[in-house]
């Protein structure tokens, strides 16, 4: 079956006046119909610009610099201006971290909704509106016919990311990409936010991207889940093996840091040191000064992503050596 | 929404007020306006009697509520160059004023606001940036060397439109308008340029950092991830966030282009209230600078009266009925 997004080799950069940062380097990963993939790293292991990448946002002087992003087998990223719009909202659903700032104060909701709906269908102005209406109801907002003519700020935080939500599935898109959509939100609304995306996108058969930083949210919604780090992905596989047996050291790392009550451990573990900055991305494997079981090659070699397991991996302790490059 | 305009409104009156005791002290403390008003032969039985009859025998606070009474009702007194009601020279000019003002802050705004929008749309084109060039030449320029300089250039060297006065204008009931006729509106080209070229560029630079700012939202950008057309973005969704704090400048700026059109109004010999004003300066006619004071307060009130409400008409987080549920 075909992935609904393919990523191949994605590179993206941005020019500036002490050189070239290449935020991300050589990202590949595949989303199928109705998965659900968890994007999950550090802030600024290029998360985030992997989303916007996706859609087709990234800010200039930013750009793609090699690589494909496919959709349904389509190629995307090199599409003009005027197609790539028509397939935003309407293929590829977006959502930001912060409701309070995603809608424009100044319209009312239902103005918006019919707007996004009518962008992308050929409705009439009332159908539009009653299926902003039912789109409304779907994420549940209380009275959707008394609300639909009121502003963003007469709602609060959980209930705007539920109109956010109806406004990126307006158009029945196939895949949301949600970028840390519950991180603004109060904790006890968190989780309402996170099993409506889960519920809304299993029955309109959207696939999902979800970035996010919370391993916890990642636990409950994703499928598999993709590890992060300075621009590239460290590790990719089932989110029940990415959790319970991680392969690379920086997974390790990151999963134990995460308080749990089910194993008393006295102290979390940390990792050394802190995310390198894109203009200091350190040679070889980027993790390896930070790494408890870097060796010979983690410094020169880039490693590659591999299969181990049920995951891909990229690590040089999973993957043989290359003999030619030992000789160096 | 009632109980916000009351509020404004008494804060309107309390402007008013502290201004009306400004020209008040002007009128009263400013040299003898007795003396002012005599001529040297005139005796001081006389000079009391008219001391008596303007009543400024009486306590200072019943005099301040007396001038306060009759300029609430435009009595001005008379003017003591021109041994003429106040008012009715006032009235006289007001409309070559009003016209002269509306058309430049009409000019600043139409030309402004796109040159604005372009410019942050367009932020590297070699267009936005001959725009913020000449931007900056019309922000430096003092309003008079520009005048000078059009005159220099239109009436001068290339002999057409009138470098002075008004016009031929049509009496519309009180009212006199030079927009009716041909040379009334080439009589208006020339000023109009000269008074609304800072306020053109003041506003270009304004829309442009605003919208830049406002591009940069979240809003704006998750209006793009909803596919909508450019056009929607920019123009319904940008746009309308930049005029909000525009609107505010912009009807401030009116005020300061009714209040400072002497300037052009003396460089064009424009019959306005500038003029007026300036000669009155020149000659200690007091009355009709107290007057002028108080009629520029009062419009510069009323603008921002009226830009309150239009900001509560715009945005809806500041009507104040409208409580978040």
């Amino acid at each position: 079956m075909t992935p609904v997004l393919s990523v191949r080799n994605l590179k993206v950069e941005f020019p500036t006046r002490r050189g070239v940062l290449t935020a991300i380097d050589d990202v590949s990963f595949d989303i199928a119909p109705g998965e659900v993939l968890g994007v999950v790293g550090e802030s600024g292991a290029g998360k985030s610009i992997t989303g916007t990448a996706v859609i087709g946002l990234i800010e200039p002087p930013g750009r793609i610099a090699g690589g494909e992003v496919l959709l349904r087998g389509q190629r995307i990223d090199n599409l003009p201006p005027e197609q790539m719009r028509k397939i935003r909202g309407k293929r590829i659903g977006m959502v930001f971290q912060d409701p309070l700032t995603s809608l424009n104060p100044l319209y009312r909701i239902g103005y918006q909704l019919v707007e996004t709906i009518r962008t992308h269908s050929s409705l009439s102005e009332s159908a539009a509106r009653k299926k902003a209406l039912s789109l409304l109801e779907e994420v549940g907002i209380p009275a959707p016919d008394t609300r639909i003519d009121a502003y963003p700020h007469q709602f609060s935080g959980g209930m705007r990311q539920r109109v956010v939500l109806a406004l990126a599935l307006a158009a029945e898109p196939e895949l949301v990409i949600a970028d840390e959509p519950t991180t603004a939100l109060d904790v006890s609304v968190q989780a309402q936010i996170i099993a409506l995306l889960k519920r809304l996108c299993a029955q309109h058969g959207a696939a999902v991207m979800l970035i996010t930083h919370d391993m916890g949210v990642i636990a409950e919604t994703a499928d598999r889940v993709a590890v992060m780090y300075a621009g590239r992905i460290a590790e990719i596989g089932p989110v029940r093996e990415v959790i319970k047996a991680p392969l690379h050291p920086y997974t390790k790392g990151l999963m134990g840091s995460i308080p749990s009550l089910a194993h008393d451990s006295d102290r979390l573990v940390q990792i050394p040191g802190s995310m390198p900055r894109l203009t200091a991305i350190p040679s070889g494997c980027p993790f390896h000064p930070r790494c408890p079981r870097a060796f010979v090659p983690c410094p020169t070699f880039r490693p590659e992503l591999q299969p181990e397991q049920s995951s891909q991996v990229a690590c040089w302790l999973y993957h043989p050596f290359p003999v030619t490059a030992a000789a160096l | 929404m009632l109980a916000f305009i009351i509020r404004r409104l008494l804060q309107a009156i309390v402007v008013m007020l502290t201004v009306a005791l400004i020209a008040f002290t002007l009128f009263r403390f400013v040299g003898d306006p007795v003396n002012m008003m005599v001529g040297i032969e005139t005796t001081a039985e006389e000079r009391a009697q008219l001391r008596q009859d303007l009543g400024l025998n009486d306590p200072i606070v019943i005099q301040f509520a007396r001038f306060v009474g009759n300029s609430a009702r435009l009595n001005f007194g008379n003017s003591y160059q021109f041994k003429t009601p106040v008012i009715d020279l006032i009235a006289d000019r007001f409309p070559a004023t009003m016209e002269l003002a509306f058309a430049s802050a009409l000019l600043s705004l139409l030309v402004g606001i796109p040159m604005g929008v372009y410019t942050a749309l367009h932020r590297r084109s070699w267009l936005s940036n001959i725009f913020l060039a000449a931007s900056l030449i019309g922000i430096s320029l003092p309003t008079f060397l520009i005048g000078i300089l059009l005159i220099f250039l239109f009436p001068v060297t290339l002999g057409i439109l009138p470098s002075f006065g008004r016009g031929e204008v049509v009496r519309i009931g009180f009212w006199t308008t030079g927009l009716l006729t041909a040379s009334g509106l080439k009589a208006l080209v020339l000023p109009a340029i000269t008074l609304g070229l800072f306020q053109m560029t003041l506003i270009m630079r304004l829309v442009r950092g605003e919208m830049l700012e406002v591009l940069r939202t979240d809003y704006i950008k998750f209006a793009r991830a909803r596919g909508l057309t450019d056009r929607a973005v920019n123009f319904g969704h940008a746009l309308k966030n930049t005029l909000v704090p525009v609107m505010t400048i912009a009807g401030l700026q009116l005020g300061s282009i009714i209040a400072f059109a002497l300037i052009t109004e003396s460089v064009f010999q424009w019959p306005g209230m500038g003029l007026l004003f300036l000669k009155a300066v020149q000659n200690v006619d007091i009355p009709i600078m107290s007057a002028y004071l108080l009629l520029v307060a009062f419009i510069f009130v009323t603008i921002n009266l009226i830009v309150d409400l239009l900001y509560a008409v715009v945005d809806p987080r500041i009507r104040i009925d409208a409580r978040p549920a």
